[in-house]
Parts: C-alpha cells; structure tokens; sequence
C-alpha cells in the first residue's frame, strides 16, 4: 500500500496536503421486503482499526437485498458457535444471523473468522477463516460480503470492487480534474491522475488492474492506460482530432475506440499486441461509444445515421449495423449487462435524460432513474445494480439503482462534481 | 522575419482594403507576389465580402471588427451552421485567406445533455462544418486544427436553456494571438 501511494505521488503533479474526500453513500429508497439479517459486532474487535462486522452490515444494506437490524435490537453478542440461541433469534424475525472474531497474529496481521446461520433452520450456512493485513481489514470485510451475499441469493456479490469516476472542481478560479478510483462504499479514495484540462471515459481492463482513459492534457484528446497499482501509463492513441470512448475487449487483447483521423468520428478496434488498427465503421454519421458483448463477438456503439444518436450492434469484425433502439429520440451511451442479455444507456425524451434498460430480446425498454441530467451508466459485475451520474442541488453527483428500479442510492463528495462512474469487474 | 511577414500581410492587406471598399460583391483574387519578404510563392487568394474589408492582424483585437465574434453557437444536436452567422464564418475564411500565415483553432463544444463521448462527436462535426465553410472560402486545410471538448469545458455553468444556448458553440482560437 505505502508503494501505491509513493507512485501515485508523482503522477499528481497538483496540490501539497490536498485531502481526498470520500463518496458518502445514502440510500434514497429502500425496498419493501428487504430481508432481516443480524449481524452481530465481532469478538476481539476492541482497539482494531475497523469494525469488520460494521462493514459487512452495510454491505448488505447497500444492496437493497438485506435489512440488518440497528444494533440496540440484537439480543444477544455470540461471538462462536455454542453460543447461539436460535429460539431467541427466531422471535426477532430475522431470518440469518453473522457472527465472528477478530484474533490478531502479530503487528498489523489478523485472522478474521465468521459464520453465517439460519436462524429458522437452526445450522451453519457457512464458515470461512480469512487472514488479513491491516491495510486489507476493509478489503476483506467486504469478501464476507460477497459470501454471504452469494449463499444467501444465489448470486456473486460485488462488494469487493472497485469504482473509478471524475471529479471536476474549480480551485481558485482554475479548473481541476481528477480520475479517481474507490472502493465500492465510497472508501479508500484514491487519485490516479489530476489535470487543469478534461479527462473523462475511464474504462476498466477486464482483469481489473487498468484504466484506459482519455485526457485532454495536450490540449488534445489523448487515449491513455494506466497500471491502477505502480501508476505507470502509457500513450495509447493520440492522432489528429478525436482519441475516446475506449472500451476493453473480454479477452482484454483489443480495444475498441473512437477515432476522427480520417476525418469523421468512426469506430476502430486496435490489436493491443501489435497495435494493428482496423476501421468497423464509416459514412459521414457521429460513430462513438462502441462497447463489446460479454461473449466478444459483437460491439454496440452509438450512431446519428438515422437522424438523432440511437444504438446499433455489429460484429467485431465490423459490417451491417441493426438498429436496437426505436423508442424516444435519443439512446446512447450502453454498457452490456454482464449476462449479455440487456443494455443499460441513457434514454432521452422530452427533454429528460434518464437510464434505462433494454432487453435484447425483447425490445422492452425500462426507465430506472428520474432524470432530467442522467448518465453514463455502468453495471455492477454481478448485474445486481447500475451506477451512473445524476444531478442533485447542482452538482454532480453520483446514484445507483437496483437494476429492478425498487432500490436507489445516491453517493456524493463534500463539494466538486463527480461523475462518469465505471465498475470495475469482479477481483 | 515575423516583421518582414507582417509587412508583406499588412500591404497585401491593404491592397484588399482598398478593393473590398470598392463593394464589389464578385470575387477578388488577389496574388501576392511575395518578393517584399517571401511570404510565399503560391499567395493568397480571397473572394471579397463586402463589410468585411479590414483584414489585417490588428482587425483581430479590434472590437469593432467581425473579427473579434470568434464564436459560432449552434442548435442542439446540429451541426449546421445557421444563416446569420455564415457571413461571419466568411469574414475569418477571408482573413485567414489574407493571412497564410496565421493558424486557427476550432474548439467544437456541446451542452451537458446526453452522453459525453457522443457529446464529443457532436462537437467534432460542428468543428468539421465550420473547417468546411472557411476551406471553401479560401483558408487553407493547413491553417486550420480542430479539436472536440464536448460538454467538457462549458462557456457557462448552468443548467437551464440560456445556459445551454450559449455552450453549444465552435470557439475560432487564434493561435498566437
């Protein structure tokens, strides 16, 4: 971690002091049916640098899955298994209870045992003991999380991921620009990279361990990749007139991207090996935003060919496009759900930008957010919710929304504007 | 060698003062010879505009100049450049014509509404319109850059029509000056 920070040093070329702000998450609108669960404060957890049970709790609340309950209601502090009275549990309505102990190894090292119970049923769901540095207390909190999350549902939690977004804010009179990264609670913010000039379209590499993005420090758009651990980066494509929209393929071998060189705006993929260029689209129309399915063989991108931006698919290899959006006068912007099998994007109508999903299937098209300023949406890796960046008291702010639209929650700094939130896949 | 220039721009500038003050609204090709200082063999040609006849590099910190209106606005999600503002464009294509030597930057701009790197490409193609217009009226290709900032760097901050009116738009930079 010290090695992070002392890499991340240099890049900022900005600021003695200057104080990362936190996302402050608040959840907006609950969910009716949200399941109770108990999660009781850890033994051992005196004096430790994080309240672990703390996190996983607000975790779960965070998904809009779960309800744990305050902790004035739990009746009991177990902290093993023979301790637990189910019959006691059971007359609090909660359906599972969390236990755990912190036991420290040494300086700064801890082994993090828990156990997750069905109180009804009155056993052991699951029981893991985790080692964990200091500096990875937060880290693996939220590998709970995902356990718990994924026993409990079915599903993969994305609790320990990671989010990169921008922050515009005006220091002085002069603008500034940063690319951050977060964990997934809003903590641990980090600043990859700060500009006087834009950047934006952060996107991450499938494994994870790289941003590309595009900054205008040149006073021209540039395409960059950084390595989000050493900080190093490279110059990926710079050529006359637009460098943007990168976007990873699943494979992690190519990118696809926007390029003007020619002359017009048109989609490229570039061979990442070889740095091979290949043209997928052309004809005087914006071509942008080019994003590839889950299975790598097709890319969705925005295009005004037929009058105003909608969505179309085409294979990698380029070709006939087939229009995906017909409903409302403006579609762009789409990220793949992680199944393939909708789109989340920016819909906009009457002058109100809202996100939306699209089921490719079908052609149904639902509106999950308020509007009227809404972009950029991003899926969680596990498709559980989307990300993407609103307005609220005029600034930016960011929100997610349970990809059903019952649960919302907004995430915002203490001042500046964030926005353009990219999910990063899952660890 | 940037004196000499300017006076080999400022004679040539002159010359078209004098015609344009004609109010001749056909053409004028005008050819500079270039021997006063080189200022290049293939010389400038320019098609005349009435109103417009100040061409010289003072005339770009000159309020009273058409010049000094560097800025293009457009409607949303258009990149047409609308009737009122051509003859402006005009007036830098003929300048630029005029001045072979100064170089523009088109900076295309967009509202905040919609996606950002769409917003991109919109503000690319108003560029293009405007590097079009002035290229047909006698800039050439070399004098001119472009770059796109999208809704990245508004002219306002705001959120409401009047705010957004005045952000989409194609700032002509004269790099230099």
């Amino acid at each position: 971690m010290k090695r992070v920070r002392s890499s991340l040093l240099i890049l900022c070329l900005c600021l003695p002091g200057w104080v990362q702000a936190a996302l402050t998450i608040e959840i907006t609108q609950g969910v009716e049916g949200a399941v109770p669960i108990a999660v009781v404060p850890f033994g051992g957890s005196a004096g430790m640098p994080e309240d672990i049970a703390a996190i996983i709790a607000a975790d779960l609340a965070r998904s809009g899955r779960f309800e744990p309950l305050p902790e004035r209601d739990l009746i009991g502090r177990p902290t093993d298994a023979g301790q637990v009275r189910f019959q006691d549990w059971r007359m609090l309505g909660s359906e599972n209870l969390v236990i755990g102990n912190v036991e420290t190894l040494g300086p700064d090292q801890y082994r993090i045992e828990f156990r997750l119970f069905d109180i009804f049923r009155g056993r052991q769901i699951a029981g893991y003991s985790l080692p964990a540095s200091r500096d990875r207390l937060r880290y693996v909190a939220h590998k709970i999380s995902d356990i718990i999350y994924e026993k409990l549902t079915g599903q993969p939690g994305a609790f320990a991921t990671r989010i990169a977004y921008v922050i515009s804010d005006t220091a002085n009179g002069a603008k500034k620009y940063q690319l951050q990264l977060a964990d997934s609670d809003g903590y641990n913010p980090r600043t990859l990279l700060t500009s006087e000039q834009p950047l934006m379209s952060p996107s991450w590499s499938p494994d994870g361990r790289r941003l590309a993005y595009v900054s205008f420090e040149k006073r021209r758009a540039s395409i960059f990749v950084q390595d989000v651990v050493s900080g190093q980066r490279e110059l990926l494509a710079s050529f006359e007139g637009i460098n943007g929209a990168p976007s990873w393929s699943p494979d992690g071998h190519s990118m696809a991207l926007t390029l003007s060189r020619d002359g017009n705006p048109e989609i490229y993929s570039l061979n990442l090996s070889n740095k091979q260029l290949r043209r997928l689209t052309s004809g005087p129309a914006i071509d942008t935003e080019p994003v590839w399915s889950p299975d790598g063989r097709s890319i969705v991108f925005t295009s005004d060919r037929g009058g105003g931006p909608q969505l179309y698919r085409m294979s990698v290899q380029g070709g006939p496009a087939k229009r995906l959006t017909f409903e409302g006068s403006y579609n762009a912007s789409a990220d793949f759900a992680p199944d393939g099998k909708s789109l989340a994007l920016v819909h906009g109508a009457g002058g109100n930008y809202r996100i939306a999903v699209l089921e490719l299937d079908t052609g149904l098209l639902r509106l999950l957010s308020e509007g009227p300023l809404d972009e950029s949406p991003s899926f969680a890796p596990n498709g559980s919710m989307i990300i993407f960046a609103t307005e609220s008291g005029r600034r930016g702010v960011l929100a997610a929304v349970s990809s059903d639209g019952r649960f919302r929650q907004r995430l915002s700094l203490s001042e500046g504007n964030v926005r353009e939130p990219v999910w990063s896949p899952q660890e | 060698m940037k004196t000499l220039k300017l006076l080999a721009v400022a004679l040539v500038i002159g010359w078209l003062s004098g015609c344009s003050s004609t109010g001749g609204k056909d053409g004028v090709s005008v050819e500079d010879r270039g021997t006063a200082a080189g200022a290049g063999s293939e010389g400038a040609t320019s098609e005349g505009v009435s109103g417009y006849g100040d061409l010289s590099i003072e005339a770009l910190n000159d309020p009273d100049s058409p010049l000094s209106q560097r800025v293009i606005y457009f409607a949303f999600d258009s990149s047409d450049i609308a009737e009122q503002d051509r003859a402006l464009v005009a007036a830098h294509a003929n300048f630029l014509a005029a001045n072979p030597d100064v170089v523009v930057s088109l900076e295309g701009h967009t509202d905040e509404r919609g996606a950002r790197e769409y917003n991109i490409g919109l503000g690319d193609h108003r560029a293009q319109s405007v590097r079009r217009m002035l290229e047909v009226q006698g800039a050439a290709p070399a004098q001119i850059s472009t770059v796109s900032y999208g809704e990245e760097k508004p002219a306002v901050e705001g959120h409401d029509e009047s705010a957004w009116s005045m952000n989409r738009r194609v700032e002509l930079v004269y790099v230099g000056y």
